[in-house]
């Protein structure tokens, strides 16, 4: 009996590691949880897109469910996303609060006159400061904060059609319930 | 050949390795913060590649990562309070060697672990080997 355990346990722990290995293989390493879910938003000051003498700040993501998309003209998944985003605004559920992430503005703002504006309003984050105070690692992300400015769920990578049905309007309207 | 040249030529080539930088920052003219900031970047992981820490990718995030750690040296902050400003935005995975802690116990131990196990197979196949032996020789 003693033998044959010796045989069987290794086996077995080559088992294990394989089962581990497999699984790895198809984790996808950039779908990180944000640490920053639950917590509200982190403190910023932007000048906005449309008028840099006027700044957007965090105080404008108090009082009512919204999303914060995280874009930018180089960014190439972004082209896709915007008219998904642009269906979304046409529907009037939630604003859509753009972070134009380290871009150039007039590059930005020709973007947007040609291809349509989904943003209620939009930031500027030329240096990628504001970015990464909110763990951004690339574009596109988009957040859903909460009425009171917390931060309640993080997409990473283009907003499909799926996407909204599945993941964003059922936490939009959950959110809302709560709040009332 | 002059007898230099290959000396010469060894030299360059350690000297070489400087030409790789790709940090864009100024270098801290007090090398205690130099040193930190250096090994900070060696700490850091790339999110946006992965598999690189922050000095040695070439990635926009990557630079601009090392942009706030700069910044966040010369404000004097300290490793840990760097670290944990990381951590808190980018989670545990921004940090290239994971820490100890109870959902990590089974990476770091897992080989000390393994070994342990593989000295008991290896004692248990001793022990019987010179059992074997001894019946052999007392059955002679």
């Amino acid at each position: 009996m003693r033998r044959r355990l010796v045989f069987i346990l290794p086996v077995l722990v080559l088992i294990a590691l394989i089962g581990f290995f497999w699984r790895g293989l198809y984790l996808n390493p950039t779908l990180v949880t944000s640490p920053l879910i639950g917590k509200p938003v982190p403190d910023f000051s932007l000048p906005r897109l449309h008028d840099p003498k006027a700044t957007f700040d965090q105080n404008r993501l108090k009082g009512r469910v919204s999303l914060v998309n995280v874009w930018a003209t180089w960014c190439f998944a972004c082209r896709e996303e915007q008219q998904m985003l642009l269906n979304l605004a046409k529907q009037n559920v939630v604003p859509i609060y753009g972070l134009d992430y380290k871009d150039d503005r007039q590059s930005a703002l020709r973007w947007l006159a040609e291809r349509g504006n989904p943003y209620t309003a939009i930031a500027f984050d030329s240096t990628g400061n504001v970015a990464i105070n909110w763990g951004v690692y690339g574009a596109p992300e988009t957040f859903l904060i909460d009425q009171h400015g917390i931060i309640r769920y993080k997409y990473i990578g283009p907003i499909t059609t799926e996407v909204i049905q599945r993941e964003l309007l059922p936490r939009i309207h959950a959110l809302r319930r709560e709040g009332t | 050949m002059k007898p230099w040249i290959p000396v010469l030529g060894c030299v360059l080539l350690l000297v070489s390795r400087f030409a790789f930088a790709i940090d864009s920052e100024p270098p801290f003219t007090n090398p205690v913060l130099e040193h930190r900031y250096e090994h900070l970047l060696q700490e850091i992981r790339c999110l946006q590649c992965m598999d690189e820490n922050i000095a040695n990718s070439d990635a926009p995030l990557a630079a601009d990562f090392r942009r706030q750690i700069h910044a966040m040296v010369g404000e004097g902050e300290s490793d840990a309070q760097i670290k944990r400003y990381m951590v808190q935005r980018y989670g545990d995975f921004v940090l290239y060697k994971p820490p100890l802690q109870a959902n990590t116990w089974l990476l770091w131990g897992g080989p000390f672990l393994l070994l342990l196990l593989a000295f008991t197979a290896v004692a248990l196949v001793i022990r019987r080997r010179s059992r074997l032996a001894d019946q052999e020789q007392s059955s002679r």
